[in-house]
């Protein structure tokens, strides 16, 4: 597939995110300068590095259930995080531009206290609120909540989207003129019943009257994760933003390509959707230092414990035996149905186990590499590695190529790992006449260049 | 049965505009702010500076109403419509304070304790300390709408009285109990010290430290544990309204604090003494539980003036203005009288509902409690960093902790 490179047209501006990671085997806690991953000030600390850096957003994901392996707990990464809606709030108040971004799940909640909460966050934070909407939650996830169980995949897209469908109706019952607020007169409200509801589909049956008049925003804005094709559909058809994890130039272009080819589908334009993946980035002065930093990095990601553990998860068996610094090994992958590592989304996309252990096997022989740095070398994620002119000109040439709108960028130590990139990358960047040099508007949709709602 | 305490606590109760109907019309009133965070930080910034142990955000999945038990919402143009999430409001006003108690209302009917658990151990966290929850139940078919899972009776006040409501109060009081007890285990479902961080081992956390809580009741279970470690005060404060006997059970069996309504100082020690008798039965005699008393306040310089102010207001509202608390309108010499006789009467403490804000509450601070500093009856400083401290609760220890080298 060729993607046709624009000359003619002005340099698009790059949108940056951040993303405080929370459960991963990516956060290098055994660094010194790594802090507490659920002390509040950790994440006013990089809420306020993200916004010294005029970044758009920062993020939040969610997890609902301790990961287990093997039956245990699993204890070898950051374990722990706070309550997303809980957090963003408090953020409001230590912030003045920074978007406000939560992962929240469309299985264990209901409509009705969704739509109250990001509207209530969008007030508070006076119309910086996003939501990412998540569908794909377990059975085992399920067992902390009264709903329970889980649905099938499909129904799981049912769903969430009805369940989106059912907040946006919520936050669209108020128009925004309906309080007066008029002591001479005595009208509190200029209409008599604003917030009147009745939503009925396949999923719910719910009515009354939404309590949270109309946010700075309308409603928030949606960001969209899934990968499936339904969740390329989902995104394309309601979605403001898609945060993606292909951050490559070239699965970045196809996918771009393929995710803005279907709006007009849904009777959207091309700037209506934006397309932003996570991205790792591995900092130094020199091209050569940064490259032997990020060995080093990797090195301290994957322990001896954590490569057994990685490699349990393709295998689906129990490898506690095996001995990291030997080949892989010669057993083959279960294919027993039920996963070794519970709570883990990763453990499920594996597809193909035998067809995928060939692949890390071939690897292995060709490179000549031990179990563990197999496992660093096939699970490596980093996307930008190099001097602050090099990481500042991939990042550029990436999204004036179309490869991605901006970037959710990761840093691998919190709280004060975004400081070099924001010290560093975005001067160049504002040089480059790339990026901001000061907040355009005052609500995150203003920020990232998004119309208002149509209702 | 706890002995008197030192000095008598006091918290009040932020709700829109205030507690009186026509609140909103009083020339301080901020009617166009009721949404904007800057309004309700003035307004617990107020409560600070009167060093007030703590102040509750009301709350509703329903829309406000003037009778909560009709059916149907009523579409009254005149009265404050309209509110943000308790929690979210009580965490983005922690950040802007140091000392006081925050404690949000949540209706526990209708939403999955697991969320909440974290929610108020994560506004624990961000106040260091100083979080609580005050639980609500909502067991009216115009709540139950909103969310089209589960199903109520349509009954009014007085059918509460009847076989039917009395079962669908021991139902859901039941149920708030359990939601409470979940709320307490996932607090306790990790050890203070679960994590580690052990670099020679590779482990971030101990896991024998961690505990599932295994909780299965008539409507819902809960496995556990929880995603957020332990919070700062252990336990943060639960607090609850009461009325009558399942309400006061739900105190006895469940609460730090209850907040009740006397009307007369002669009714406290029948409501001490149902709370207490529920408390014991709970096997909680040698924990505190403080029996606060709520009371809507409306103070002025002298009693004409208050009861001039009452007045002005109930003809705003087109009706004498009813609560389930005792309406005090008067000085707040006389209603500091009002609380040194009822705290001697067995009250520790008192919920003052602000009649008009910021009003109301500006009498509390800067006439009420130097009123009461001047008789002895309240602190004249900060001086517990959590709000367990200042309730004279101590930081519990975790149900699961288990002792040096015994498995878990």
């Amino acid at each position: 597939m060729s993607t046709p490179h624009r000359t003619d047209r002005p340099k698009k501006q790059i949108h940056l995110a951040a993303h405080f990671p929370g459960v991963n085997n990516t956060t290098v806690w055994s660094d010194p300068a790594s802090g507490s991953h659920i002390e509040f000030d950790s994440f006013v600390e990089f809420a306020q590095i993200a916004e010294r850096g005029l970044f758009d957003f920062m993020f939040l994901a969610e997890g609902l259930r301790l990961r287990e392996q093997a039956g245990e707990i699993y204890d070898l990464d950051v374990v722990g995080r706070p309550d997303t809606f809980t957090i963003l709030a408090a953020l409001a108040a230590v912030t003045e531009h920074l978007g406000l971004t939560g992962t929240i799940n469309s299985t264990f909640n209901e409509p009705y206290e969704v739509a109250r909460q990001f509207a209530s966050l969008d007030h508070l934070s006076d119309g910086r609120a996003a939501w990412n909407v998540v569908t794909s939650w377990d059975a085992f996830t399920g067992e902390n909540f009264r709903r329970g169980g889980y649905l099938p995949q499909g129904e799981r897209y049912e769903r969430a989207r009805t369940f989106l469908d059912a907040a946006t109706r919520l936050w669209d019952t108020w128009k925004g003129d309906e309080i007066l607020a008029d002591k001479a007169s005595g009208e509190f409200l200029s209409t008599p019943a604003p917030g009147a509801f009745e939503h009925h589909d396949s999923q719910f049956d719910i009515s009354g009257r939404f309590n949270v008049p109309r946010s700075p925003q309308g409603r928030p804005v949606i960001f969209q994760a899934g990968d499936s094709e339904e969740g390329r559909d989902f995104a394309a058809a309601k979605a403001d933003a898609i945060f993606s994890r292909h951050s490559h130039l070239d699965d970045g272009q196809r996918f771009y390509v393929d995710v803005k080819g279907r709006l007009e589908r849904f009777g959207r334009r091309h700037e209506d959707l934006l397309i932003l993946p996570a991205a790792t980035f591995v900092l130094a002065d020199t091209d050569a230092e940064a490259v032997e930093l990020a060995r080093e990095i990797r090195l301290q990601q994957v322990s001896p414990a954590t490569a057994i553990k990685l490699l349990e998860q393709l295998w689906n068996r129990d490898l506690s035996d095996h001995d990291p610094d030997g080949p892989l090994p010669t057993v083959d992958p279960s294919e027993n149905d039920d996963l070794i590592a519970k709570g883990r989304a990763s453990a499920r996309s594996h597809g193909d186990r035998l067809e995928q252990a060939e692949r890390w096997r071939a690897i292995s022989q060709a490179k000549g590499l031990s179990t563990r740095e197999t496992i660093v070398e096939v699970t490596g994620r980093q996307s930008f590695i190099g001097s602050a002119e090099t990481i500042a000109s991939t990042i550029d040439d990436f999204v004036q190529a179309d490869a991605a709108d901006g970037y959710i960028l990761v840093p691998h130590i919190t709280p004060g790992g975004l400081a070099p990139f924001v010290d560093h990358v975005v001067p160049l960047l504002q040089e480059r006449g790339v990026f901001r040099t000061a907040y355009e508007g005052t609500t995150l949709r203003e920020n990232l260049g998004l119309r208002e709602p149509t209702r | 049965m706890s002995a008197p305490t030192p000095r008598l606590r006091l918290a009040v109760a932020l709700d829109g505009a205030g507690w009186h109907p026509a609140a909103w019309r009083e020339p301080n009133a901020r009617p166009g702010d009721l949404l904007k965070p800057g309004y309700w930080a003035d307004l617990v910034r107020e409560a600070e500076s009167g060093l007030l142990d703590f102040v509750t955000i009301e709350d509703s999945l329903s829309i406000q109403t003037d009778a909560p038990f009709a059916t149907e919402d009523d579409d009254r143009t005149d009265r404050v419509r309209g509110r943000l999430d308790a929690v979210l409001v009580a965490s983005r006003i922690a950040p802007l304070t140091r000392h006081i108690g925050i404690v949000p209302t949540v209706v526990v009917t209708h939403t999955e304790p697991f969320h909440l658990s974290k929610a108020i151990a994560t506004l624990d966290y961000v106040s260091r300390g100083r979080a609580g929850v005050r639980v609500q139940v909502a067991p009216r078919p115009r709540d139950a709408a909103l969310f089209g899972r589960r199903e109520f009776p349509d009954l009014s006040y007085a059918d509460l009285r009847s076989p039917a409501g009395e079962g669908l109060l021991r139902e859901t009081f039941a149920e708030a109990a359990d939601y409470v007890e979940v709320l307490r285990r996932l607090w306790d479902s990790w050890e203070d010290d679960a994590e580690i961080r052990d670099v020679a081992t590779g482990r971030f956390i101990d896991r024998d430290k961690i505990h599932y809580i295994d909780f299965e009741g008539l409507h819902f279970d809960v496995k556990g544990p929880s995603i957020t470690p332990r919070p700062p005060q252990g336990q943060p404060v639960v607090a609850a309204l009461a009325h009558r006997d399942r309400p006061f059970e739900l105190v006895g069996t469940s609460a730090d604090v209850g907040f009740v309504t006397p009307r007369t100082a002669a009714d406290i020690a029948s409501i001490t003494a149902e709370i207490r008798a529920a408390q014991s039965a709970a096997g909680r005699d040698d924990e505190t539980v403080h029996v606060f008393g709520d009371v809507v306040v409306l103070l002025d310089e002298t009693e004409q003036g208050a009861q001039d102010r009452l007045a002005r207001l109930n003809e705003a509202a087109g009706a004498a203005y009813e609560s389930d608390a005792l309406v005090f309108a008067g000085t707040p010499e006389g209603l500091a009288d009002l609380l040194a006789t009822w705290h001697a009467a067995g009250l520790s403490g008192f919920r003052l509902r602000p009649a008009v804000l910021p009003d109301d509450l500006r009498q509390i601070t800067q006439r009420l409690v130097p009123e009461l500093q001047r008789r002895g009856l309240f602190h004249d400083a900060y001086d517990a960093a959590t709000l367990r401290g200042a309730l004279g609760l101590p930081r519990p220890t975790s149900r699961y902790a288990t002792t040096e080298g015994t498995p878990a």
